[in-house]
């Protein structure tokens, strides 16, 4: 079959075309830029889908660009030369999350955006910024990883700032361009030390070759600087709580799959690029320490919030904490290998998904406030509950799976991380547990302070695609929940070991043998 | 030694570029300053690319035998200056919509965010 073979590239170029074509289509006429965006929309997610069931059935699938034969990897001589696409269990898994915030948030646009103000442009933009993420998801190469890491930036930030009939997203656009821009030089520019230490951009040639000289260890920490600052850990989160709480809904619950791109980029980085030179726990605890001063930061700042997009954007910023506690925890065992250490990293790689389905729901319901009322200010707001009866419900599960109340799929990745970080060091569990308590309160008052008690002025309901959007993101926080085993099996246990073992796999499906 | 001068020029335009984000408050300074970094980084991939007695790697003009350099870091460059355009044009349009809205462009004092 051979669309299947060229999936991992459609996948990346539809959406990118998708953007640029929109904008013509909707000189024709509005509805068939819709049906065009329908068309794309669709088209991308099954080409993700496909790429994920070949990859979870059949292994990594490598696909090389300008080759006679897509899977003609080497050039002669033994060096690859040619740009080209790895896909792995841990691409497939973010590729799934990509498709799945995308899907919802395109749903959720078409009746969430007006169309004097920019709706064809906010558009193209979602389709730049989600071939951007499914790009740097699927790319083999380091460099094509940062012209996708700059393109999602420039998208991610237009998306924040394109309301210019309003002072405070430009301020928050212009804040987070300024940070992801010196975090993607960061990167170039330790993606120029590595090309003039090996002479190479492939990673899986540079894995082989990366031995951790002094040269390496600088590269190792330009990376992980630049991908800290995008990914909005703690030192450099001042960004993620002003974009994610200015961005629209639709473009907020985006942001929140592009930093988990970021941080697909972090994993890639530290267990396949240097995963063979890395052997002191160091990066391992400075990974994990930042993941515990993120949630406890990110939480310690929700509870004073008085915004309710700022307040749901700190409590994105403590998720990132979790992941980062997470995978930092299996980073540290590494040398070792415990079975514990894959606990771990299973938690936190579950966490990505969880996160993005929750997050996203609650972005999506204050984006249904903000249009009914006008406001998102918690002491103006109060007794939505009587007029919009589905979004407070879905705004109340998004709430207990954030805060990882059993049953819902919150507490399964939360459990996961809960007892293997106790392997490691108890304080990690304790605060992670005193973050969750504290999320949970955070998200009690918000809940009742919005929705709850008497109705004090007429609310406008939601939209059909908005409540499917909104019900998409439900269902899968359901599905989750309920039946955690069959998503850890099928999808977290392939991501997680990719990472885990899978180095010598991805470096042999590249360099053959 | 002397082999690493333009190393070491590169790295001080970084480093000034740095510090201008960190000690100015004009959001079109702090642009000024991103674009040194950019131009740092640039400056870098180039000098990567240089080869003693290399000729550029066009096939049909090169002498025979000569040695050609490896094109990569000039299409890294050229990329990554085409991205450096695209990132500066976008800050600065922010920086006037903000003057637009506030009249000045001191970050000190148009800080509706915060907390």
């Amino acid at each position: 079959m051979t669309i299947g073979v060229h999936a991992p590239i459609l996948a990346i170029a539809v959406p990118l075309l998708g953007a640029f074509a929109l904008p013509v289509f909707a000189k024709v006429h509005r509805s068939l830029r819709d049906l065009w965006a329908i068309a794309v929309g669709a088209f991308t997610c099954a080409m993700v889908i496909t790429v994920a069931v070949q990859t979870f059935t059949s292994g990594i699938q490598v696909y090389t660009l300008g080759a006679a034969a897509p899977t003609d990897t080497i050039a002669s001589g033994g060096f690859p030369i040619r740009i080209m696409l790895v896909v792995d269990g841990m691409s497939a898994f973010m590729g799934l999350i990509s498709a799945l915030v995308g899907l919802a948030s395109l749903v959720y646009a078409f009746h969430f955006l007006k169309e004097e103000q920019g709706k064809t442009l906010a558009m193209t933009l979602f389709f730049l910024l989600w071939a951007g993420m499914l790009g740097m998801e699927y790319t083999g190469d380091m460099f094509n990883f940062f012209v996708f890491l700059e393109v999602t930036s420039i998208a991610a930030c237009s998306l924040v700032g394109y309301r210019t009939w309003e002072s405070r997203p430009a301020e928050a656009a212009f804040k987070t361009m300024a940070l992801y821009t010196v975090g993607g030089l960061l990167v170039l520019l330790a993606i120029g030390i590595l090309y003039g230490e090996y002479g190479a951009l492939n990673i899986a040639y540079l894995s082989s070759k990366i031995t951790g000289s002094q040269l390496d260890k600088i590269a190792l920490g330009l990376l992980l600087g630049g991908l800290l600052m995008k990914v909005g850990a703690v030192p450099a989160h001042m960004w993620a709580p002003d974009a994610y709480g200015e961005a629209p809904a639709q473009a907020a619950i985006m942001l929140v799959a592009n930093t988990q791109a970021s941080l697909y980029g972090l994993w890639r980085v530290l267990f396949t690029l240097f995963g063979g030179a890395l052997s002191a726990p160091a990066v391992g605890w400075l990974v994990t320490s930042l993941g515990v001063l993120t949630l406890l930061v990110a939480v310690l700042m929700a509870v004073v919030q008085t915004d309710l997009g700022r307040l749901i954007a700190y409590g994105a910023v403590s998720q990132i904490g979790y992941m980062l506690l997470g995978v930092g925890v299996g980073l540290t065992v590494l040398p070792s290998r415990p079975d514990w250490g894959l606990v771990a990293m299973k938690g936190g790689i579950f966490h990505m998904v969880n996160d993005a389905a929750t997050i996203g729901l609650l972005f999506l319901a204050a984006g249904v406030v903000k249009r009914a009322v006008g406001t998102r200010d918690l002491r103006a707001l109060g007794g939505l509950g009587h007029d919009l009866k589905w979004t407070s419900g879905f705004f109340f599960l998004g709430a207990l799976a954030l805060a990882g109340i059993p049953p819902l799929n919150g507490f399964a990745s939360k459990f996961l991380i809960y007892e293997s970080s106790f392997r490691l060091s108890p304080i990690l569990t304790a605060i992670a547990v005193l973050g969750s308590i504290l999320l949970l309160a955070v998200f009690a008052r918000a809940f009742q302070g919005a929705f709850l008690g008497p109705r004090l002025r007429e609310a406008k309901p939601a939209s059909p695609s908005m409540l499917v959007a909104m019900g998409v993101l439900a269902a899968v926080i359901l599905a989750m929940g309920l039946v955690p085993g069959f998503f850890v099996e099928h999808m977290v246990t392939p991501a997680a070991e990719a990472l885990w073992r899978g180095r010598d796999l991805y470096l042999a499906a590249v360099l053959g043998g | 030694m002397i082999g690493n001068f333009p190393f070491v020029v590169c790295m001080i335009l970084i480093a000034l570029g740095l510090w201008t984000l960190l000690t100015r408050r004009n959001l079109i300074k702090l642009t000024i300053g991103i674009s040194l970094i950019e131009s740092g980084v640039n400056l870098f991939l180039v000098t990567l690319g240089y080869v003693r007695g290399g000729v550029a790697p066009i096939y049909t003009y090169a002498p025979p035998g000569a040695k050609m350099v490896l094109p990569t870091p000039q299409a890294l460059t050229l990329t990554s200056i085409v991205i450096g355009l695209a990132t500066t044009a976008l800050m600065l349009a922010f920086a006037v919509v903000i003057y637009r809205h506030r009249g000045t462009l001191d970050a000190r004092k148009i800080r509706e965010l915060r907390g």
